[in-house]
């Protein structure tokens, strides 16, 4: 579970989030949608610990512990998760060695021991298969020369593998074509569980169409403000955000 | 935010050097005057019991050193190093002549049981369970040759692994027939000094068609204060033979600093290949700069015959100051040249380093890959020289020098030379400046890696394609040493 409380955030001395509360239970699936510069983005960061982010004030709770005094990693071992809008490129590093060092820096952070080679690839190899990703992309350095669909894909391709407690996912819909957005939609679904939350940050309905959401809610200017069911979402999508962007000002 | 700015002033507090080698051996040594004149060159001779025209040799040498100019064209910025205020040789006591490994003193064989060098036969270097390669190891210990072990076995195949100083003795013809025909005793200011001084150092001889059966390696280590360590490598293959060597060193932490000079010397006839690896660990002085060693080395391969091959790869981890570049003369027709770089700067060290690939044959070929990576305040130059003769018909290289900048207190220089007398040649240049950037860092650490973690994995990417050419012993202690060499460059 995740508690987003009126949370307030700034880089360089700007203000982007103003007092933003949001709940998102276990099990539930939470869609955050609204216009260009709302602070959409900025959310997620700060909620993952990036540390060019200043909070000023509120607080966020995963599994009712606070974490924003915890190190990015730290809340990555605590089972927090973020697919990126725009997943970054490590050069030299292949896709399979990024992937178990990640998965052994979090086990590790947990006192577990680390997973066995055979262990590891039994575990990959399945969530490839799942995932449409061929075993020549995972020998791959990580995400260089990767089209936008095939980073997006690797994205949840992480997400299915490190199991997190709570994932959001940054307009992963973004770049993506319709089959690659079935095979994410579906990544995400088979990870629906009664123990795990989603928030999904998304410009457009269409995700949604795959990823059917329990609650939208309507971020402008740093604030909630607009909440209900998925219904919101395809009046979103019929009216814009005008009458909330107004609403805020 | 708190917690990750917490993370980052702990990963400060730790020295910069976590350099685990910095103890010190308490061995009773045997040394010369402090100081350099004729008699200082005579005693390390006369102590070496070399013959009348080696230490001729050496005095016109040291004669031609005192007319000699210590070079400044380098970007390393020292305080002038007084030369009489040095040592010029020390030998633990105990060592009178090279002897078997079982009346070697087990101070001796503590000392480099700790750093992880074997000395007893049938053993394997620190750090890979389950290698089935075994390694010929050369002991330097500040001047002389404490052990060489395997000799007998190479002598089986006709290799020759001893102390330099030995080989003068046992095979005299080939030291005078070989030494100072790659660095002449006039070549620089270093190399000068070294001839004149040089105390000890490695031989190797590997006869026509022989394929060395097992790794070579030296093991340099400065233990005495105030001391300089000049060794001399001289590493011989005959027609159509292979040998692969590795060299590593090491010195206690101490605040003064000391001087390296060294010379390598390899020769390559027809057919043959040489493989030199380098894992450079020199205590690199503290955060602020105090202390560390001095490395001004020379060194340089004689691809002498025709279709043979010399390979340099080196990573460089330590010293405080790093003046050295491996060069290829490559005279034999199709001859071929390489260059294999790592060159890791933090703290205060700086680094001026590269090769240079001297095509005089045809169709001669030479590849460079330099990878600099800065962190701290330090400063690191790629310098290299790629150079086609007019008879160097087909010459070919290929060279890529990629720095990465940890930081934004640190300077990556690139500075090639390259020129070409003859029309024919192609030469290629390619070279990087990149920074690992706080998105790459936050999204390996959103995956659960630590600051450090992250920077160690996107710098071994980085260096990647230089890794692969190292021996596997090495590439594994090679990779270990990248991220104790970057402790405390995040931040």
């Amino acid at each position: 579970m995740l508690e987003i409380i009126n949370l307030h955030a700034e880089i360089d001395g700007k203000k982007i989030l103003n007092g933003l509360t949001l709940t998102v239970k276990d099990g539930e699936v939470a869609a955050i949608m609204g216009p260009n510069g709302s602070g959409k983005s900025t959310l997620s960061y700060v909620v993952a610990g990036r540390s060019d982010y200043k909070v000023t004030g509120g607080d966020v709770l995963l599994n009712g512990q606070s974490i924003l005094e915890l190190g990015a990693h730290e809340r990555a071992a605590k089972g927090l998760f973020l697919a990126f809008q725009y997943p970054l490129e490590i050069p030299g590093v292949t896709t399979m060695t990024f992937l178990k060092a990640s998965i052994n820096a979090q086990r590790k952070q947990r006192g577990e021991p680390e997973l066995s080679t055979p262990d590891f690839m039994k575990k990959v190899r399945a969530a490839a298969a799942k995932m449409g990703v061929k075993d020549e992309m995972l020998r791959r350095p990580l995400n260089v020369g990767f089209s936008g669909g095939e980073k997006k894909r690797l994205e949840i391709l992480q997400m299915v593998l490190l199991e997190p407690s709570f994932a959001i996912l940054d307009e992963t819909d973004s770049g993506l074509d319709i089959d690659a957005l079935r095979i994410v939609g579906d990544g995400v679904n088979s990870l629906r569980a009664k123990d795990r939350g989603f928030l999904v940050i998304t410009h457009y309905q269409r995700l949604l169409d795959h990823i059917v959401p329990d609650t939208v809610h309507v971020q402008s200017q740093g604030r909630i403000v607009k909440s209900g069911g998925p219904e919101l979402a395809h009046e979103l999508e019929k009216n814009g955000y005008r009458d909330y962007v107004a609403a805020a000002a | 935010m708190a917690a990750v700015q917490e993370t980052v002033d702990k990963v400060k507090s730790i020295d910069v050097d976590a350099y685990k080698y910095g103890f010190v051996t308490d061995i009773e040594s045997d040394k010369a005057e402090k100081g350099l004149n004729e008699d200082t060159v005579r005693f390390i001779s006369a102590k070496k019991g070399e013959p009348e025209w080696l230490t001729e040799w050496r005095l016109d040498a040291y004669r031609r050193w005192l007319t000699m100019r210590e070079p400044t064209w380098a970007r390393v910025d020292y305080p002038k190093i007084d030369y009489q205020d040095l040592y010029y040789y020390s030998a633990p006591k105990s060592m009178s002549g090279p002897m078997s490994l079982d009346e070697v003193d087990p101070e001796l064989l503590r000392t480099y049981e700790k750093l992880g060098i074997p000395l007893r036969e049938r053993e394997i270097l620190a750090g890979v369970q389950g290698a089935s390669t075994r390694v010929a190891v050369d002991a330097v210990f500040d001047s002389v040759s404490v052990a060489t072990t395997f000799k007998a076995e190479l002598a089986k195949a006709g290799v020759i692994f001893c102390p330099i100083s030995e080989a003068v003795q046992s095979h005299p013809e080939l030291v005078r027939k070989y030494m100072g025909t790659v660095v002449p005793v006039t070549d620089n200011y270093f190399a000068t000094l070294n001839s004149a001084v040089y105390s000890d150092g490695s031989f190797v001889y590997i006869p026509p068609g022989v394929r060395c059966p097992m790794e070579l390696s030296t093991y340099f280590r400065i233990n005495e204060q105030n001391t300089g360590q000049f060794e001399r490598t001289l590493i011989i293959a005959d027609k159509g033979s292979y040998v692969s060597y590795l060299e590593g060193c090491t010195a206690p932490k101490r605040d003064e600093n000391q001087l390296h000079a060294a010379v390598v010397e390899l020769i390559a006839l027809d057919d043959a290949e040489i493989k030199y690896s380098t894992v450079q660990n020199w205590y690199p002085g503290d955060s602020e700069g105090k202390g560390g060693i001095y490395n001004f080395v020379t060194k340089r391969g004689d691809c002498r015959g025709a279709r043979s091959k010399i390979s340099w790869t080196q990573v460089e981890t330590g010293s405080a100051i790093t003046w050295k570049y491996p060069s290829c003369i490559l005279r034999g027709d199709e001859s071929r040249g390489e260059f294999y770089s790592i060159a890791i700067s933090n703290g205060r060290q700086q680094v001026d380093s590269g090769t240079k690939m001297l095509h005089l044959g045809r169709n001669t070929s030479s590849r460079i890959i330099s990878k600099g990576i800065s962190a701290g305040r330090s400063n690191n130059t790629y310098r290299g020289q790629v150079f086609a003769h007019r008879k160097a018909t087909g010459a070919r290289n290929f060279t890529n020098c990629d720095s990465l900048l940890i930081g934004n207190k640190c300077g990556a220089h690139t500075i090639p030379y390259i020129e070409s007398r003859n029309a024919n040649a192609i030469f290629e240049h390619e070279a990087t400046t990149s920074k690992i950037s706080d998105d790459q860092l936050f999204y390996c650490m959103q995956r659960g890696l630590s600051a450090e973690e992250a920077t160690a994995l996107i710098v071994n990417g980085f260096v990647r394609d230089v890794l692969q050419q190292l021996p596997m012993e090495f590439a594994v202690e090679a990779q270990k040493l990248i991220s104790v060499s970057l402790e405390g460059s995040v931040g």
